[in-house]
């Protein structure tokens, strides 16, 4: 068991948006956290990031820490106008492996390069992030957090904002990370119909925790069905 | 003209306050960058007010000037960062208040003890050429700190201001990195304020920054660039200043608006938009 969440919550202010939610990770999981809008799926991995206080409970990490961890967060304002070059980005997710050391040596940019041509991105390199196309910032950020793992990545909402052929082709490099490479993934996502052929686990939150395990077992349960279903009205 | 070079630089206090000023263009333009791109571009406007509404306390109750300004401005700048990270008050309004208060508290003080003089006035809008040698010696080795953490701290730097959740999620101590830029900041403007004033310090740490983001599209080019410009632009507002007798701090400003048009227009024309 590679984490283990026991009776998580988390509030804003007096809002509570994740309450008393237990789970655990294993590693080779492909895990998918789905649910509503506003059903605290994004503020759950952030709490388990450690980027928002926990109101109660307890996380374990198991021979991993922080510095173990690649994240793919939501983007932000910030980065939409941000004079950086994809290069720089990805090499930015080295950090973590650096500790104190303040410059990165040559195997970190080698490091970095490999995950470029990996996510067939190499070609953008030296191009500016502000000026590529959503799925390509997305690439670039996901070749940033292989920089910063190889073993556990949490991806917020990868697809989200992409069409639909750009969408296929994150899931499938997604999908060979978890199958391939043996990457443990923690995906936050809504598109249920999308993600439920890939992913090994499924744990469906409203605040509460609605459903938590194998993704076939989702897919027989009235929640399951009713994503599923649903998702051709959409 | 080169006459008029020699003649000028044969005077101890212009090479002073030339040294001195190029050294705080350089720290400003660079920490500038970060603050910029991280919305925090108030910041160093609140907190050159705070810079002066303490000075002025400073010297009201006979302290050393530099001494007493230092603390309280770092004190001021992590004061900001938690506020604005904790969102309980909206950071650009929170600046607000802090540095209208903090120049209104400066200026009731200074009138009720000595009354508005040189010294209080210069703190305002720059005194360049009275820079002491005491202040050179202060400034340099000040300048030289703040340019050794930057270039040792640079990649931390970069990845804190473009994505903060990445960095502490992946185990960097994002806060300790926030408060370092909190910390140069605060120096370089107590430290610049003497030479610009209060009033235009706040124009050598964004104009650079923004000047180059509009040509530049790597955070390595736009810093070098905005750290060259800066200088540029000082050497430039400075000789204008005495070719024309007027107030060096103001044409510094000038220099710099100058710089960022010609920038904007080069920008618009070469822009990947306009091309395709």
């Amino acid at each position: 068991m590679l984490i283990s969440c026991e009776n998580l919550s988390v509030s804003y202010e007096k809002h509570i948006a994740v309450e008393n939610v237990s789970f655990h990770i294993d590693d080779g999981d492909y895990l998918c956290i789905v649910g509503e809008n506003g059903s605290g799926k994004s503020t759950l991995m952030k709490a388990m990031l450690g980027l928002l206080p926990l109101k109660s409970g307890k996380i374990s990490f198991n021979g991993i820490t922080l510095k173990d961890i690649g994240y793919l967060p939501q983007q932000t304002q910030i980065q939409r106008d941000f004079p950086a070059s994809v290069f720089e980005v990805v090499l930015s997710g080295c950090l973590s492996r650096r500790g104190i050391m303040p410059f990165f040596t040559k195997s970190d940019k080698l490091f970095a390069c490999e995950k470029l041509e990996r996510l067939g991105i190499s070609e953008l390199r030296y191009h500016s992030y502000r000026e590529l196309s959503g799925g390509q910032q997305q690439r670039v950020l996901l070749a940033r957090a292989l920089c910063a793992t190889e073993r556990l990545i949490f991806l917020d909402e990868p697809v989200s904002g992409l069409d639909p052929i750009v969408t296929a082709e994150m899931y499938d490099i997604i999908r060979t990370l978890n199958q391939k490479d043996g990457i443990t993934v923690v995906m936050v996502s809504h598109d249920v119909p999308g993600i439920i052929s890939n992913a090994s686990k499924i744990l469906h939150m409203d605040t509460r925790l609605l459903f938590f395990g194998s993704s076939s077992e989702y897919m027989l349960t009235p929640l399951g069905k009713k994503m599923l279903g649903g998702a051709s009205h959409d | 003209m080169i006459e008029f070079f020699v003649t000028l630089f044969s005077y101890e206090f212009i090479v002073r306050a030339v040294v001195v000023g190029a050294l705080i263009s350089l720290c400003s333009s660079l920490l500038g960058v970060s603050l910029v791109l991280k919305r925090y571009s108030m910041i160093g406007d609140g907190l050159s007010h705070v810079g002066f509404g303490s000075l002025s306390v400073a010297m009201a109750a006979g302290l050393a000037p530099l001494q007493v300004s230092i603390p309280v401005v770092v004190f001021t700048a992590f004061m900001l960062l938690r506020l604005s990270e904790s969102g309980k008050l909206k950071g650009d309004a929170a600046i607000a208040m802090i540095s209208s208060s903090a120049l209104a508290f400066g200026v009731v003080v200074t009138s009720l003890s000595s009354g508005m003089n040189t010294d209080v006035f210069g703190y305002m809008f720059g005194s360049i050429l009275a820079v002491t040698r005491d202040d050179v010696t202060v400034c340099v080795s000040l300048s030289v700190i703040v340019l050794l953490l930057y270039i040792l701290f640079y990649n931390k730097i970069f990845a804190v201001t473009f994505d903060e959740s990445f960095a502490k999620a992946t185990g960097t101590r994002v806060d300790i990195y926030n408060m370092l830029i909190a910390l140069l900041t605060s120096v370089t403007i107590v430290v610049g304020m003497q030479i610009m004033g209060a009033m235009l310090i706040s124009s050598l740490i964004i104009f650079p920054a923004l000047t180059s983001m509009r040509i530049f599209r790597s955070f390595r080019k736009v810093v070098i660039c905005a750290a060259i410009l800066s200088v540029v632009c000082f050497f430039t507002g400075i000789l204008l200043s005495f070719a024309f007798s007027m107030p060096a701090g103001a044409s510094i400003v000038l220099v710099n608006l100058g710089a960022f048009l010609i920038f904007a227009v080069i920008g618009r024309l070469f822009s990947p938009d306009s091309r395709a």
